[in-house]
């Protein structure tokens, strides 16, 4: 019997940044980076720079980086179609 | 949160190692994937997973691609366990004894389906972690109750609210007399991180569970996860604590509850909450009895009188 084998890829799921209705934006003069968005970023779309990057292909827009901010730098707006 | 070594851990402490790819099938706001981000962070590269039936058997995506980047079997609800006693004797014969074959299964799957396996593996002394991400239902296949579920709980089996009271898992398992067992919950990622951590560095079977707030199944807004699973613990609904070779200790705010810290009111966490919406008053009394009665439960073991 063939075994089923899965290759690990990034956007197994397609580019999952269109399920989005709501886009986080960072405002970088209040950002402290104590990480907290990229931690708790369920997708994996926030990566660790000089500052947080976030990567809107992939982020689906839930909003928990904005809500775990302590100093409210991420703010979540509508897009625009 | 102190580490291992005696240092205090922070967030940015964490390493940046990811083994979780962009582009996953989970829902918007899953607390699955952040456990399972933390979790593997601290498990590094050198980990096999076994997942059955759950959220993260679709989280994977579709074949032929998967997130994961780390070699995972996927098996049969209720064989998660035994597939991984045949891994870890595998590995044995291999002599690969730098791998470590970690169960990742959801609260059907360890509560109710594979609570026999599991049993099996804990008592053969299998080499292995077993972690379960409890989402107090059956979120995967469209929300039903499990044993998890806890009372009052609207589910889509249980729709004028649970009648029953959820089973205690950790308790269960640590009558197995197993070296580790802990429970943890995403909103306190360095305290997630260390107790793998702390698991990784153990022989014998090992057992986490994590409390993992689900948006749609618990009926709130998404970007809530972890506010969800931070109440959860203040109002004294999850507990954290481990066990080491037996010897029961508290951690995190949980502790600070039994060092005479006042618990928030449960109301709180429940009216956050769709599932909890029709709840009539002596509903939440009952809640209430219960949460008391397993907190004194707790200060007893805590006073060292159990």
């Amino acid at each position: 019997m063939k075994t089923a084998i899965s290759i690990p890829t990034e956007g197994a799921m397609g580019k999952t940044g269109t399920w989005r209705v709501f886009h986080p934006v960072i405002d970088l003069d209040k950002c402290i980076k104590c990480w907290r968005c990229w931690i708790f970023c369920p997708d994996a779309a926030i990566s660790r720079n000089e500052h947080p990057v976030i990567d809107y292909d992939y982020c689906k827009g839930c909003g928990i980086c904005s809500n775990v901010c302590p100093v409210n730098a991420i703010e979540m707006r509508r897009e625009e179609k | 949160m102190v580490s291992n070594r005696g240092e205090i851990m922070a967030i940015k402490d964490l390493p940046t190692d990811e083994y979780i790819l962009k582009g996953h099938a989970a829902c918007p706001g899953c607390p699955a994937t952040i456990a399972l981000r933390i979790t593997l962070k601290a498990l590094g590269k050198k980990t096999i997973l076994i997942v059955p039936a759950c959220c993260s058997a679709v989280i994977q995506a579709l074949h032929p691609h998967t997130a994961f980047n780390v070699p995972t079997l996927n098996i049969a609800f209720e064989a998660s366990a035994a597939a991984a006693s045949g891994v870890a004797a595998a590995l044995k014969m291999l002599e690969k004894k730098d791998v470590l074959p970690v169960v990742w299964a959801g609260d059907g799957g360890s509560y109710d389906i594979g609570l026999q396996a599991l049993s099996g593996a804990l008592e053969r002394g299998t080499d292995f972690i077993y972690i379960c991400y409890n989402n107090q239902m059956y979120s995967n296949t469209g929300i039903q109750r499990s044993g998890a579920t806890p009372y009052g709980a609207w589910t889509t089996t249980t729709w004028t609210g649970k009648k029953e009271r959820q089973k205690e898992l950790a308790e269960i398992v640590m009558a197995h007399h197993i070296p580790y067992v802990a429970t943890a919950t995403i909103a306190y990622p360095e305290d997630l991180y260390e107790k793998m951590k702390k698991a990784k560095e153990m022989k014998g079977p090992r057992y986490i569970e994590i409390l993992s707030p689900c948006p749609p199944g618990w009926r709130f807004d998404m970007s809530k996860t972890v506010e969800m699973s931070k109440l959860a613990v203040e109002t004294g609904a999850w507990v954290l604590y481990e066990v080491i070779n037996g010897e029961l200790k508290f951690t995190g705010y949980s502790k600070r509850i039994l060092e005479g810290k006042e618990r928030k009111p449960i109301e709180e966490w429940l009216k956050m909450q769709g599932r909890f919406r029709h709840l009539k008053p002596e509903d939440i009394e009952e809640i209430k009895r219960q949460l008391d009665e397993k907190w004194e439960h707790y200060k007893k073991i805590y006073g060292g009188k159990e």
